[in-house]
């Protein structure tokens, strides 16, 4: 099956490989629906891949994602690749990472956790990529993958 | 390691060079306090426990610490008498009451809460339990109850016995036992075992650990058997804590086959897990615990305070 062309971006980021069904988290852990600088995001979703057999695309216009703020999607989709795009060719392309510490973006799972009671931003160590497993800066709890997902 | 304004939050936090200094200085402190009973070190200093729930015991043993140490205590016992009741943040507490003392002890039922109190306070915090997370002071003066009795930690067998899913003092003792040579074993009921991933922590760490659920299979082997309450308030379903209620005590019958320098532990307070009659045995030393808390917090007050 071919894949599927989505319309190119002038400047901007591509998130490319997202797991089929997380390109909305994608969107939302990195605050994309408040994009302030006019710029589309447009979201595919369930196209066909040959890596994946499908996935979903994220395509931030206008706006050039930092690796670090990236990196926070490989939370959800390990698989994703980034394309910093200018005068629409892909002028950077990595793939994401897990980074050591997750500010911010995730809830502790612990109900009994201070975070969950009072307003402080979250912050986890990550102590295993694979599998992935964090644990909580301030109640020092685990969690894995599944809570993490649960959480985010 | 500069310890003049350091907080005192996990023993996650604690090297063994630090765990050391700590128990050095209580020593040290220990030997003075019974030569001359009143220490001058903390002259000046206030000290202020917000004790956010109760505990009489871990909160007399700080404030008779900082008292020997000659300095003085400020704060309050429950949260119900304090402006938490109105409403307010641990953040604002934190920051009001570091207007008026030198250094902060709070106990407070939410994990991580001691953590946060670190991060706004100006001056050093030190946690007296938080939620079932940590209670490193407890663990220090478990360290040097058992270094005192022994002379050393290496190379001993260390029994805890009871709630270690939710005691957060076995948590802290576990952990802080992973920097010694020591044997560990993890003595529950199966809906009490240690926590996953603590265990599979000390195990990387290098430590032998062996879980059971029978005292009577590996007492013989103990010289250090720690026992811990079955904590009802720490239980989400009170089902799952009358399953487990009762569910072990160590008494006479108990201690027929053990070693004869074994030494039995308890953070105390105890319901049913010791029958009294074992108080009267050369093996308790739960009281000398208490008294070891003292030095331990003395030690501790001392260093963070930049006064010893």
């Amino acid at each position: 099956m071919p894949e599927l062309k989505v319309s190119a971006i002038k400047e901007g980021t591509v998130i490319d490989h997202i797991p089929a069904g997380k390109g909305l988290k994608v969107i939302e852990i990195l605050k994309l629906e408040k994009l302030s600088n006019g710029g589309a995001v447009l979201l595919a979703m369930n196209v066909p891949s040959k890596k994946l057999g499908r996935k979903d695309i994220v395509k931030v216009e206008g706006r050039f994602l930092s690796e670090e703020e990236v990196n926070k999607i490989a939370l959800v989709a390990p698989t994703a690749t980034v394309n910093i795009i200018k005068e629409y060719r892909v002028v950077e392309k990595f793939k994401v990472e897990v980074p050591e510490v997750i500010e911010g973006i995730l809830r502790c799972g612990n109900p009994n956790c201070i975070t969950n009671h009072e307003y402080v931003t979250t912050k986890f160590y990550v102590i295993s990529r694979n599998p992935l497993k964090v644990r909580c800066h301030y109640c020092e709890r685990t969690m894995e993958e599944e809570e993490i997902l649960a959480n985010l | 390691m500069d310890w003049k304004g350091r907080d005192v939050i996990s023993i996650r936090d604690f090297s063994r060079e630090d765990i050391e200094v700590v128990l050095s200085t209580a020593e040290r402190l220990e030997r003075e306090m019974k030569e001359k009973g009143q220490l001058e070190y903390a002259r000046g200093k206030i000290l202020a426990t917000l004790f956010f729930e109760p505990s009489t015991r871990t909160r007399l043993s700080f404030e008779s610490a900082m008292h020997r140490l000659g300095g003085s205590v400020i704060g309050f016992a429950e949260a119900s008498t304090s402006s938490v009741k109105k409403g307010e943040s641990l953040r604002d507490t934190i920051k009001t009451v570091e207007q008026y003392a030198d250094v902060i002890v709070i106990r407070h039922p939410k994990e991580g809460a001691a953590r946060l109190a670190a991060e706004v306070a100006e001056v050093p915090v030190i946690n007296a339990g938080d939620g079932s997370n940590q209670h490193p002071t407890q663990t220090l003066l478990d360290l040097y109850t058992i270094k005192k009795e022994f002379g050393r930690i290496d190379g001993l067998k260390i029994g805890l016995l009871g709630d270690l899913k939710y005691g957060r003092t076995v948590h802290s003792l576990a952990e802080a036992l992973s920097h010694y040579d020591v044997e560990l074993y993890l003595i529950s009921p199966s809906l009490l075992r240690m926590p996953r991933h603590i265990v599979e922590e000390l195990k990387e760490k290098g430590m032998k650990v062996i879980e059971t659920t029978k005292l009577e299979e590996v007492i013989g082997e103990l010289d250090v058997l720690y026992v811990t309450r079955i904590q009802k308030e720490r239980f989400p379903d009170e089902q799952e804590y009358l399953k487990v209620r009762g569910s072990y005590q160590v008494n006479l019958d108990t201690l027929r086959n053990v070693k004869e320098t074994l030494r039995i532990m308890h953070p105390l307070p105890r319901v049913d897990e010791i029958h009294p009659e074992v108080d009267r045995t050369k093996y308790a030393i739960y009281f000398k615990q208490v008294f070891n808390g003292v030095p331990v917090r003395m030690a501790l007050l001392g260093l963070v305070l930049g006064v010893i």
